[in-house]
């Protein structure tokens, strides 16, 4: 809570220490830049009091859940975060699923053979996906599946057609099509993350003492990698996994620019292009916000993955 | 070395070890190759090809290989593609080599004393980062740029600002591992002062790793600038990887090698770099030694 609180004054100050404010931007798009009308605009949006007194005002309204007014949309700030909150959620977790899910494969099944082509094929996957830029390859898709191209199946901008209207199978299939390029772009960057870390800790779980007790028992070879040897070898995955989810979003910013996803990312870049700044403030702080509870829920995961772990214990 | 009849193999210690296992590599030599060639052309391409970037010199939309344009084609306004990628190296490079030191000084200086006295400086400097850690890292930047406006400056100090907190935990994470080290509390047992067991007795064994970290620095600040460039939110007169591509975002479909070029750029690039990275981080890893 006193991280958001820090987060919250941080970046309102960055905000305000910005040249130009709102009225000056709404005095460009009247056309005037009239002192008299900026005063009144200054006025009417309290932005003539002293900065302490305008933050102190603002961290009272974050504190019921209010991120105020945005000077473009004239609409407040949390609705339509909130709008756009499913497009993204929706991207992110399709794309860390993917990566999560086929990367430990990957890595998994390379680690129980690591001089195998396939082990060195990970590795160079995962060092490309590493120095890719994400608009790049969400880009290449583009002119790949776009139409007119040979792969024309997919869709390759927006998130829906407004032909399925109201037809809630069609409209999943269409929800579904739209959201493949986008998650599949953003999860191979992740994809290279995760099979390289589940690889080589993988590789770390299966030199260990209690695989070698494990299979000098007798146990089934399956038993001892899938039963025995996953479970620890996931651990930096989970933790990396947390520590990502800031940097996912980051990611997903990009994609949504490029496939024209309506998520909170493009919010983002419209709030810039706009000079909209209590909109870019909430979003700053709903997405710490969402941070920190991801974080939180890394913290729970542990407990289920690793009994021996106790949240917030001695050890 | 035989006399108890055991024998022991000498094991090379310091640099010249890590360097003789560094050239052992061969896929980190190929990096280093590769990267140093990326350097030298960025820094003399341009004024041999001696084709401006910025001016129309065929007309638009003509591709790679085309008898009446230049190798690489060229973009929507007729400029040459291979021009830009000479030209917007410099740009690239220089920011992501720029933000790659500030990162280290900054994410040392916090990550040493937080690491070094440890108690309520660590306790204060890490809440500090965290902060800076709970925010999306390129919206922070776009938020840095919005602030202070556009300009390689900024763009610069924008990466900086959002990329320092990674470096200052590895740093922490080192410095408290070795403070509890032999060789630490015997520099510390003859009367040496603070800063120099900080600076002269731990930070040398603390480099490896963070040599490591700023070969992925600097991956991760091209890939930002490029991005930032790519939304168009850098000065637009500056020709940059990242930027041929946001301009030419528009004309992917009908004309691919506009973007896919530059970003061919970018990941040659990063792959040389990450390739040195691996082989740093080997040839720093004693396990791997004599292998």
């Amino acid at each position: 809570m006193g991280l958001l609180l820090a987060v919250v004054v941080v970046v309102f100050f960055l905000i305000q220490l910005a040249p130009g404010d709102a009225a000056v931007y709404l005095g460009i798009e009247q056309g005037t830049g009239d002192p008299e009308f900026l005063a009144k605009i200054r006025s009417q949006y309290g932005l003539d009091r002293p900065l302490l007194v305008q933050l102190g005002a603002y961290i009272g309204q974050v504190a019921q859940l209010d991120l105020g007014q945005s000077t473009y949309f004239n609409q407040p700030v949390l609705g339509l975060i909130l709008d756009r909150l499913f497009a993204t959620v929706l991207l992110a977790s399709t794309s860390l699923l993917f990566a999560v899910v086929v990367g430990v494969a990957l890595g998994v099944f390379t680690a129980r053979r690591p001089e195998s082509p396939a082990s060195h094929g990970v590795t160079i996957v995962s060092l490309l996906g590493f120095a890719t830029p994400v608009f790049w390859s969400a880009l290449m898709m583009i002119v790949v599946f776009a139409a007119g191209h040979p792969f024309n199946i997919l869709p390759v901008s927006g998130i829906e057609d407004v032909r399925y209207d109201g037809n809630w199978f069609g409209e999943a299939v269409d929800l579904f099509q739209h959201l493949v390029l986008p998650a599949a772009s953003l999860g191979f960057i992740y994809l290279a993350i995760y099979s390289r870390l589940a690889r080589a800790s993988m590789l770390e779980v299966l030199e260990s003492d209690y695989i070698r007790t494990a299979r000098a028992k007798g146990a089934h070879e399956r038993v001892v990698v899938y039963k025995h040897a996953l479970r620890n070898a996931v651990i930096p995955v989970v933790t990396s996994v947390g520590l990502q989810v800031a940097n996912l979003l980051s990611g997903a910013l990009l994609v949504e620019f490029v496939f024209g996803w309506p998520g909170i990312g493009r919010l983002a870049v419209n709030a810039i292009f706009h000079r909209d700044s209590p909109l870019l403030l909430g979003i700053m702080i709903f997405s710490a916000a969402m941070t920190i509870v991801a974080n939180l829920l890394t913290d729970l995961t542990y407990r289920l993955i690793d009994p021996r772990i106790r949240v917030g214990g001695s050890r | 070395m035989t006399d108890f009849g055991i024998a022991i193999e000498p094991v090379e210690t310091g640099g010249r070890g890590a360097v003789r296992m560094f050239l052992r590599n061969k896929a980190a030599v190929l990096g280093l190759v590769v990267f140093t060639l990326i350097v030298l052309v960025t820094v003399f391409g341009p004024s041999l090809y001696g084709v401006s970037a910025k001016k129309m010199v065929a007309p638009p939309f003509l591709g790679p290989g085309d008898d009446l344009g230049p190798l690489f084609g060229t973009d929507y306004l007729g400029r040459d593609i291979l021009a830009g990628i000479l030209t917007g190296g410099r740009t690239t490079l220089l920011v992501a080599a720029v933000t790659a030191l500030m990162t280290m000084t900054f994410g040392l200086m916090v990550g040493s004393l937080a690491g070094y006295f440890g108690r309520w400086i660590d306790t204060l400097l890490m809440r500090f980062t965290e902060i800076f850690q709970v925010m999306p890292s390129l919206l922070f930047a776009l938020v840095v740029i919005f602030l202070l406006g556009p300009g390689t400056r900024n763009e610069t100090l924008a990466i900086g600002l959002t990329l320092w907190p990674g470096a200052a935990r590895l740093t922490r994470a080192e410095f408290l591992r070795l403070r509890e080290m032999e060789f630490v509390k015997a520099s510390r047992a003859i009367g040496c002062g603070d800063l120099r067991i900080m600076f002269r007795t731990i930070l040398p064994n603390a480099m490896p790793p963070l040599l490591t970290w700023t070969t992925l620095i600097v991956v991760i600040a091209i890939l930002f600038h490029a991005g930032l460039a790519f939304l168009g939110l850098v000065d637009i007169n500056t020709v940059s990887w990242g930027s041929m591509m946001g301009k030419n975002r528009g004309y992917a479909i009908n004309a691919w090698w506009t973007v896919a070029l530059p970003g061919a750029a970018i990941i040659t690039t990063g792959l040389s770099i990450a390739l040195i990275g691996d082989g740093l981080q080997d040839a720093f890893n004693p396990k791997l030694r004599g292998r």
